[in-house]
């Protein structure tokens, strides 16, 4: 028999160690399921992980589905690292992606004002929905898990009712989209042949700046304490409210960012479905990432393969669609096991022994006893 | 050793628990005969918790038996060692708070509650060993030292011939520490055993018929208590004289701390609410608060380092300003030190080293600079702290974690005295620490005291306020008693004001005042 023991302290082997054996168990798992769904598993491996990087063209779009969930899970993992827990990035994304389309599709400005202003017009409105979640719990006490998931669809729900009401492109067919921006207002591709637009870079400057906010200042180490000893944190008299508020408004800025990024780079227009559930996986990109910030873009890439990689399984396979969710959960299952060793340790029960003293030490103690 | 023909009624021998980091006990022998009150005695840390937990079947020894009315035995879990007759009262109670007490016994006795006969039994048990208990009364209601009752009780229900008790004492007044004495003697005399751990030395010399003296994890030594002086049982105990601390007489300056008129209702039914409570701290004079846990102190100290805020801003004043309304940072700000009672995630946070939990109260005293983290200056900090402290660490990279817990709080206590605060408050500024480090950190105190610091110490051991206070006051049932200077306070005193009765005594003072 085996029983799970605390180790004495956090393996730290195993912390580096987790998220490879969760990539190993979840491709082991893979390839069961593709034994049993009649295709060959190295056909499927192939299609679904080694494909993407063959190309120009095929790492373009890895570093292009990379750059939302980036900027969605590097939010979210200072979030979670200060105990905040902002589960609703799609619906911040999707007003983001509203907020900055309106701005390049009715605000009159030209080329070099136009832009900025509709990035910012995003960070805004993905501040602003993930300030309703902030309020209520300064003020209320409410779960910011349930409202800021709940605010998922309210997002969903005033996106469809835009592109089928108000911003429907009258020269559409009677399509639900809005019309397509104009060329000041999209964001060109960096290299010829792909669809990699500046966002890539702009998230990759952003994952500079929160490691620099999260270790070096003095409002990333109350945010850290907030999360780690909460108790601590009131003992040092660092306000709970104002980190509830930073760390919604964080992710909700960075998620905004990466709804607006979207639509005005490879969408183009607003329609019914801009993004595949980027802020959902994000959370999971954000854990397997161990929350740091090189660890998100690294499972970030790892996450927008397992996009590719279901989409090629849908063309080539003719695999169902749903396989792509299917790995991202069993990804984020295997993790989670996984994680429980850093912690915990497996060891073998002990067979009981009745009588261990070694014949030295039994005279001894009768002399002791005496 | 009362009865030496018949077996004794527990043996241990060469009992020996290795844990990960730490050999815990390491070839333990002890023998208890029937009817005998034995203590284990050792400072924290020096493995009597894990000997008794082995005893109780809670864990295992690697190596080494355990003979039970001289039979060999495998106890396996603390229900075999129930079945045996071993009973155990822990420092750490086990009850669940919203049932009644017949309903928590009726748990750990695996019967029914709605059972006719039991409220009946714990009534005939509570009353033949002088532990009054009313079985219908919810436990949340019951004070500390009721709920250690309705442990014993429970246990003495299964007419246990083996009862051990982890340390019973640091829960009671002085009086029902003499009444609990009643009780373990009568025990005694009916013929049951009983394993009395300690660390206090003056018990085990008054209640003790032998014991054994462990220090880390092996035995050094057995004794006949009332044979020894507590000075020779300390000896055995840590190794060496037990070093004195000696409070030089000094004039008072001008009133740093004012607590005035300070209530505040109980958030919730598990704690206690502050009525009225008045005190002042002067300058170089250091302050006790004595009083049974679980009296209002964790709620008087949250109040004062602004964890939970009152209504009324002049209801905390320090050094003369008003900061009632003012959160811990602030009222930091002002010149209000605080060492809080839990170490580990409220004094310092496990996960960071402690070079960054130094930041955690010097963030606003130059260790950070226009919103970013000088890491330098905290670095050169706790390298400071642990030197002055000896602190026993990896360095000041080590995680919080890492350290025992005598370690880090020299560390937190090293942290704020090191910033030389006008005001201090400590709670339980030696709770679970060995006497070196104890030693250390009264030291520390005075040091600051005769700075000029006003010093104000809550703590559950009226020895050591008695030896590093100046004055001493108690807190019971949420209201603080006048303060007496330490030198006019008797333990009956004390303990008449730990139990809630203030004026009792202050009549029973003037009545001494008149004699004199």
């Amino acid at each position: 028999m085996f029983k799970l023991e605390m180790r004495p302290e956090p393996s730290r082997l195993m912390g580096l160690c987790s998220p490879l054996l969760a990539a190993v168990l979840t491709l082991a798992s893979g390839f069961v399921m593709f034994s049993l769904l009649g295709t060959s598993p190295a056909e499927a491996f192939y299609v679904f992980f080694i494909k993407a990087f063959t190309s120009e063209y095929g790492l373009g779009e890895l570093a292009l589905k990379s750059t939302p969930l980036i900027l969605c899970a590097i939010g979210l993992a200072v979030g979670f690292r200060a105990n905040v827990w902002n589960i609703g990035a799609e619906g911040q994304l999707t007003i983001g992606a509203l907020a900055g389309a309106g701005v390049g599709l009715f605000v009159p400005l030209d080329a070099p004002w136009l832009m900025p202003l509709m990035l910012l017009a995003g960070i805004a409105g993905g501040m602003a929905w993930a300030a309703v979640p902030a309020f209520l719990r300064t003020r209320f006490n409410t779960s910011e898990i349930l409202v800021s998931l709940m605010l998922v669809y309210v997002a969903k729900l005033l996106l469809l009712w835009l592109v089928h009401g108000p911003w429907r492109d009258p020269d559409g067919f009677n399509f639900p989209q809005s019309a397509m921006l104009s060329d000041a207002a999209t964001l060109t591709p960096l290299i010829e042949g792909t669809r990699v637009t500046g966002a890539l870079l702009l998230s990759l400057l952003l994952v500079g700046a929160i490691w620099f906010l999260v270790d070096k200042t003095l409002a990333g180490y109350r945010m850290r304490v907030a999360g780690l000893a909460p108790a601590a944190a009131r003992y040092a008299g660092f306000s709970e409210k104002r980190n509830v508020w930073l760390a919604l408004l964080l992710s909700g800025a960075t998620a905004g960012l990466a709804g607006i990024c979207e639509v005005a780079g490879p969408i183009g227009q607003l329609q019914p479905q801009i993004s595949p559930g980027y802020g959902f996986a994000a959370i999971i990109v954000a854990f397997v990432g161990r929350l740091h910030p090189v660890g998100v873009v690294l499972a970030s890439v790892l996450m927008s393969l397992l996009y590719l990689g279901g989409e090629s399984a849908q063309m080539e396979l003719q695999l169902p669609a749903a396989i792509t969710g299917l790995f991202q959960g069993m990804l984020l299952f295997y993790l989670l096991a996984a994680d429980l060793f850093i912690n915990f340790r497996l060891v073998r029960k002990q067979a009981p022994k009745r009588v261990v003293a070694s014949a030295g030490t039994v005279p001894a103690i009768e002399k002791d006893a005496a | 050793m009362t009865d030496t023909s018949a077996p004794p009624r527990l043996a241990l021998r060469g009992i020996t628990k290795r844990y990960p980091a730490v050999v815990a006990n390491d070839g333990v022998s002890l023998t208890v005969a029937p009817g005998e009150i034995h203590a284990v005695l050792g400072e924290n840390g020096a493995g009597k918790s894990t000997l008794m937990k082995i005893i109780y079947g809670v864990t295992h020894p690697d190596a080494g038996e355990v003979l039970w009315e001289g039979r060999p035995v495998q106890l396996d879990s603390p229900g075999e060692a129930r079945a045996c007759g071993i009973g155990m009262v822990f420092q750490h109670f086990s009850l669940f708070e919203t049932l009644t007490v017949a309903e928590n016994i009726a748990l750990f006795l695996g019967e029914s509650a709605q059972s006719p006969t039991l409220d009946q039994r714990v009534r005939e048990v509570s009353e033949h060993y002088g532990l009054p208990l009313d079985p219908q009364r919810l436990v949340h209601s019951m004070s500390v030292g009721e709920r250690q009752r309705v442990e014993i009780v429970r246990c003495l229900l299964q007419k246990p011939k083996l009862l051990i008790l982890d340390e019973p004492t640091s829960v009671l007044t002085p009086q029902a520490v003499q009444r609990l004495f009643g009780t373990l003697r009568q025990l005694a005399a009916e013929g049951c055993s009983i394993l009395y751990i300690s660390h206090k030395l003056e018990e085990i010399r008054s209640l003790c018929d032998s014991a054994t003296v462990l220090r880390n994890g092996k035995v050094s030594g057995h004794a006949i208590p009332r044979d020894e002086t507590a000075a020779s049982l300390a000896r055995l105990m840590i190794g060496g004289e037990l070093p004195v601390c000696r409070l030089e007489p000094r004039e008072t300056g001008e009133v740093r701390l004012a607590i005035r008129g300070l209530s505040i209702p109980a958030p919730d039914p598990f704690s206690t609410a502050l009525h009225d409570i008045s005190l002042d701290v002067r300058s170089g004079e250091i302050v006790g608060i004595a009083g049974v846990s679980g009296n209002g102190q964790k709620e008087f100290m949250a109040a004062i380092s602004g964890e939970r805020r009152g209504s009324r801003a002049d209801e905390v004043l320090v050094l003369g300003k008003p900061a009632g309304s003012f959160g811990p940072a602030q009222r930091r700000d002002m010149g209000l030190g605080f060492v809080p009672e839990e170490r580990l995630g409220r004094g310092a946070v496990p996960a960071l080293s402690l070079t960054m939990n130094a930041i955690l109260t010097g963030f606003s005293r130059g260790m950070t600079n226009r919103g970013l983290l000088d890491v330098w200056v905290a670095r050169n900090f706790a390298t400071r702290v642990i030197q002055a402290f000896k602190v026993k660490c990896g360095g000041e990279a080590s995680v919080a974690s890492s350290l025992s817990g005598g370690n880090l709080q020299k560390f937190i206590v090293g942290r704020e005295t090191s910033h030389r605060p006008p005001v201090l408050v400590v709670a339980q500024p030696t709770w679970g620490v060995d006497v070196g480090a104890a030693t250390l950190i009264h030291q520390a105190l005075m040091d600051l005291r005769a700075d000029g610091c006003a010093i104000l110490v809550v703590s559950e051991e009226l020895d050591e306020l008695r030896s590093i206070c100046d004055r001493i006051a108690v807190i019971a049932g949420g209201r603080l008693s006048p303060s007496l200077p330490t030198a006019a306070t008797t333990t009956e005193q004390l303990g008449a004001w730990m139990g809630g009765n203030f004026a009792f005594t202050a009549t029973a003072m003037e009545a001494d005042l008149v004699q004199a």
